[in-house]
């Protein structure tokens, strides 16, 4: 069985075990094939601003806009966190801000499964063995679970999404490889690089073990040459698909080139084994200018990747316009016309060629930019999971708090991710190495995280956030939204055009209409007119700490107004 | 260790997460392990009054009449234009009511006098959450009575349904949102319709108009997957498509245009037990009646749409032939004062009649016309004679056959004495009495105007009742636990016509034995 049929092979057998009741194909959703898009939407044939520099009002709608979009969702305290800051200010600071690195992950599961490699509770399991396989499944789960945790506690920084993006583009499937440590390895490239240099990175994730062993790396030898990696390297990582692109040669040729990498699994450190290395001459195709890449012996054997990637990196626009396109479905929308190819797509990508490949000068060029804050690019993006499940609790100011016992506490940042996988976007395995469907699937695109399996789970999650049992994270441990302290975040509680006001400007993509913020109004005021009958519960509340019952009264009433406008379809856009 | 080994382990990692006992669903709430308990089919239609109704200009004591007009001159309701009741002097009916009128006197309403709970809040929201919640004026809970009776018939509500054995909405609120009264223990036990003519509506009752952007294409992507993966929908559109409605309702009333609605829902076959309706502008704190008329006015015109729509409800119920199955309640969140004040209004208060309507409810006045003082102060209240939560819990033992024990435990752990609301006729399940029940034939019988009823029950609440030959509730003849063993009731004639009649005792829900006797002159 070769590898990649023994990955079918597994994967078959994982989406049996783990969705056994009821595997969802949206090829078979009928809901989806009748109401998404059927050709590109954009028939909205409105001439879209370009790439000079914005100069518009600096309001909290662009405020919001740009945070939504590099971070995962808004919160009073992020809005406070741009502070007097200009636009050029605020994305500046949200691009070249980089975070601490965040402490390792650890042993949370000891109660569960005593770790075999002698692991303590709470300390952290990244630098031993495998151990065995309960135990590393339970890895992947802490591994997920600090994930969350990163997000969660994310400061005013592009540096997550990027994290994320680069996950989407460089993939590993944990369910793949299945070995936890060389997971958070994996991860820990992505988030070094992440607003790094895109050659200098790729030429790391090129021996980086998870992406080794993902894409076989570790397996391509001289007398055997597998080209797994030496395919996806061009077709998804730089060049593209296309016509009159590379061919079956040059997969064939980079493989060659690529031989001889090995990873030691008790290290986890990349080596390069020149007895397995293919010595010959490599020819690449007219695409390439009929490149030879001269094979080198002994350790000079390793400089060939640089001569591969120096040549792919010699077709720059194509290249640079793959990436481009990629940011730009992953920040701002999906559908990318003539215009905005030619006036955004390639804009962006001459200025990742002039800054030699970094990354940062496309992203601020971008966030800048007036196409960034047109109307057109506003609120039209459909809310990944991730997104929608840690937005959401990043908004209403759900928080973990560090007192929690050890297990509860990973095991409820895990539950995000948990839920999240069960809307398919499971973080560490998108379903393959082309990453996530929104991403790329033509002319669906983002519309394919919502359809009759997912929005009903979404559905779900949303209201047990607001009921007084909450979302089940663990035997002890239940995730749910205190509406009290979210209201708090808030300018003045106890107005309550100001609350709906406020709710609606953090919550929701589009902004509502009169009528439905007064709809919303009257279920905090439950049916009366008078805005002081609210004023007045709310007083008697925070007037008389401890009374269950004026507690009773205000929570009761906020959790019924959340749950409904969380409802809304507007509550899935950014 | 090889690339393969790991691929090998972390499959079976997976298994050892589900051997491990760790939930793969995140609910407590696995499908297979719901069952949906035996509901009797019967149905309670909840008519919220929002705001606090006057009672005393809606149900008019005219045996208190003089001190009502002390009170209340600049509201009051003429005493000629007060539509008088069948068998009674005491209490007649708002000018604007006669539909609700007509159902007395047709035998289908039943009025439960004084209806409040001790030591009465006049707080709009708290008073609204004891009536939603069920609890004691000083209690806080959480929890909706109405959810907490979904809870109870429906193990696992509200994520494990629909199920194959219950596919409609566990309950339905009319509007765009429900209560808290529909709060179970784990979510809200409840869906909100607002329309069910739109089958785009019947989710979303209004949303703003979508913008002709790339935000719109998606938003309107989403709002129809949202529409129709709303695990009801299709059941509700079904309903909605086979009911029908026979009557005509009244134009231009809110309430009219609701309860066609679950008319015609009941009609289509939908098996939800409870709908719950809202009328509201009951807050009269001024200008509740026309200064020149006080037959007219704000709380006229309300009074008057909530009577033509139950009467219509009604005739709908009758002429497709589920009157039988279905019961009508009406409550608010309390009365008001009984001195008006200046402003052609009235205050929050406390007592306030409620009414029960429908083919099985017993067509007689629970309670008497309220003590009123002779002048009244800004202090005064109508008193308490029934606590809400009896109303309720007659309603879950005698309307859905609950046991007493489940009763309770649905009311916070508390017993509410039993009220006659419903006719002894009420179809539910009969089982073999226990041993120890017993009732004896009256003796003397016949009589002229004293007998003893001898009967047993064990340590049970044993709600004793007399009925005349229409099976109208005449009487509670005793209602409390007694002890093991047998036990003699006196009866006294007092005034009853010669005829026949029946007595009848009932032990929780379904237990209930009756006998017959005579009284001749």
């Amino acid at each position: 069985m070769g590898d990649s049929n023994r990955r079918d092979f597994l994967r078959q057998l994982f989406t049996q075990s783990s969705a056994k009741d009821a595997p969802y194909d949206i090829n078979q959703d009928e809901l989806f094939k009748k109401y998404s898009n059927k050709q590109s939407p954009l028939g909205f044939k409105r001439k879209r601003a370009g790439l000079s520099q914005y100069t518009g009002p600096w309001t909290n709608e662009q405020k919001l806009h740009l945070l939504r979009r590099t971070m995962f969702g808004v919160s009073p305290a992020s809005l406070a966190s741009i502070g007097s800051m200009t636009m050029s200010q605020t994305v500046d600071a949200l691009i070249n801000t980089a975070p601490p690195n965040p402490a390792p992950p650890v042993n949370y599961y000891e109660n569960l499964y005593p770790d075999p490699t002698s692991v303590p509770l709470g300390a952290t399991w990244v630098n031993a063995g495998y151990g065995d396989g309960t135990a590393n499944y339970y890895r992947e789960l802490s591994l997920k679970a600090w994930w969350v945790k990163n997000i969660l506690n994310q400061g005013l920084s592009i540096h997550e999404k990027m994290t994320l993006f680069w996950h989407n583009h460089f993939v590993c499937e944990s369910n793949v490889v299945g070995f936890a440590v060389a997971q958070y390895r994996y991860l820990n490239l992505l988030r070094t690089h992440a607003l790094g240099n895109f050659k200098t990175f790729i030429k790391e994730i090129t021996k980086e073990p998870m992406m080794l062993y993902y894409l076989n790396g570790h397996y391509n030898v001289k007398n055997s040459p597998d080209e797994n990696y030496a395919r996806e390297l061009q077709e998804l990582f730089t060049v593209g698909k296309g016509t009159n692109l590379w061919n079956e040669d040059d997969v064939k040729a980079a493989a060659k080139v690529l031989t001889g990498y090995r990873v030691d699994q008790g290290t986890l450190t990349t080596s390069f084994d020149s007895t397995k290395h293919e010595t010959a001459n490599k020819q690449f195709s007219a695409f390439y200018n009929n490149t030879v890449i001269t094979g080198q012996s002994g350790a000079n054997g390793a400089n060939e990747l640089d001569d591969l990637l120096n040549m792919i990196f010699a077709k720059d626009q194509i290249v640079a316009k793959h990436l481009c396109r990629k940011i730009y479905r992953f920040f701002v929308y999906y559908d990318i016309d003539t215009t905005i190819e030619n006036d955004i797509i390639s804009g962006l990508a001459t200025t990742l060629i002039n800054n030699n490949w970094n990354i940062k000068p496309v992203l601020l060029q971008l966030f800048k930019s007036d196409h960034f804050y047109d109307t057109f690019s506003m609120d039209c993006y459909i809310r990944t999971p991730m997104d929608f499940y840690l937005g959401l609790a990043r908004t209403l100011n759900i928080q973990i708090p560090i007192s929690t016992p050890i297990e509860d506490y990973w095991r409820a940042h895990y539950i995000f991710a948990y839920h999240c996988e069960q809307n398919g976007m499971d973080p560490g395995s998108p379903p393959s190495v082309s990453g996530w469907p929104a991403f790329y699937q033509t002319p669906q695109f983002h519309q394919m995280w919502i359809n009759s399996d997912t929005l009903p789970k979404r559905m779900k999650v949303n209201d047990a956030l607001f009921t007084n049992y909450g979302v089940w994270a663990s035997p002890n441990y239940q995730v749910k939204c205190d509406v009290l302290a979210f209201v708090q975040t808030l300018s003045d509680p106890a107005d309550p055009v100001a609350v709906i006001d406020e709710c609606v400007l953090y919550l929701l993509g589009l902004t509502l209409s009169q009528s439905m913020k007064d709809y919303f109004k009257s279920i905090l005021l439950s049916g009366q007119s008078q805005n002081y009958y609210w004023t007045n519960a709310w007083n008697d509340y925070i007037n008389s700490p401890g009374n269950a019952t004026f507690e009773g009264i205000v929570k009761g009433r906020l959790q019924l107004m959340l749950t409904e406008m969380c409802r809304l379809a507007e509550n899935h856009l950014c | 260790m090889k690339r393969r080994d790991f691929l090998k382990m972390s499959s079976m990692a997976t298994l050892a997460y589900t051997l491990n006992g760790v939930p793969v669903h995140a609910y407590g709430s696995d499908g297979l392990l719901a069952k949906t308990r035996n509901t009797n089919g019967n149905i309670l239609v909840l008519i919220r009054l929002s705001g606090g109704n006057d009672g005393l200009n809606t149900l008019i004591p005219l045996d208190k009449y003089s001190e009502l007009s002390n009170a209340r001159s600049n509201i009051l309701i003429p005493q000629s234009s007060v539509l008088s009741l069948n068998g009674t002097t005491t209490s007649g009916l708002h000018p604007a009511m006669t539909a609700m009128r007509n159902m007395y006197n047709n035998g289908k309403l039943n009025i439960i006098q004084g209806v409040s709970y001790p030591d009465p809040n006049f707080s709009h929201f708290r008073s609204s959450d004891i009536m939603f919640s069920a609890s004691d004026s000083a209690t806080f809970v959480d929890t909706g009575w109405i959810g907490r009776f979904i809870d109870h018939q429906f193990p696992g509500a509200p994520y494990a349904y629909p199920d194959p054995n219950f596919l409609d909405p566990l309950s339905i609120e009319i509007g765009t949102s429900v209560s808290s009264m529909m709060s179970g223990a784990t979510g809200l036990n409840g869906l909100a319709i607002s329309n069910i003519s739109s089958f785009y509506n019947i989710v979303n009752g209004t949303v703003d108009p979508a913008p002709a952007t790339p935000a719109g294409n998606e938003l309107t992507y989403i709002r129809f997957i949202s529409q129709q993966t709303q695990a009801y929908t299709q059941v509700i559109a079904n309903a909605a498509g086979l009911g029908t409605n026979a009557a005509t309702y009244p134009a231009n009333n809110r309430l009219a245009e609701q309860l066609k609605i679950v008319a015609k829902l009941i009609s289509g076959g939908l098996k939800t037990p409870v709908y719950v309706v809202n009328i509201g502008g009951f807050d009269t704190h001024d200008n509740q009646v026309d200064a020149n008329d006080h037959t007219l006015g704000q709380h006229a015109d309300l009074l008057k749409q909530l009577s033509d729509a139950i009467g219509a409800f009604q005739q709908d119920l009758d002429m497709q032939n589920l009157d039988d199955k279905v019961t009508g309640c009406t409550f608010t969140e309390f009365g008001r004062r009984v001195k008006s004040n200046a402003s052609e209004g009235t205050d929050h208060g406390s007592g306030v009649p409620m009414f029960v309507f429908g083919s099985k409810v017993n067509p007689t006045i629970i309670g008497t016309s309220p003590n009123l003082p002779a002048s009244a102060t800004v202090n005064d209240n109508v008193p308490m004679q029934h606590d809400f939560r009896q109303v309720y819990s007659t309603i879950l033992s005698d309307w859905f056959s609950l046991q007493p024990s489940n009763v309770s435990s649905i009311l916070n752990g508390q017993n509410y004495n039993w009220l006659p609301i419903f006719k002894w006729t009420v179809d539910t399940p009969h089982v073999e009495a226990p041993a120890q029940l017993s009732l004896e034939q009256n003796f003397p019988n016949p009589f002229r105007s004293h007998t003893t009823i001898r009967f047993s029950s064990g340590r049970r609440r044993c709600p004793n009742s007399l009925y005349d030959q229409m099976g109208r509730m005449l009487r509670v003849l005793y209602e409390n636990e007694v002890p093991a063993g047998r036990f003699d009731i006196g009866v006294e004639r007092n005034g009853l016509p010669a005829g026949q009649y029946f007595y009848q005792l009932q032990v929780g829900s379904s237990t209930k034995l009756t006998k017959s006797l005579l009284i001749v002159d």
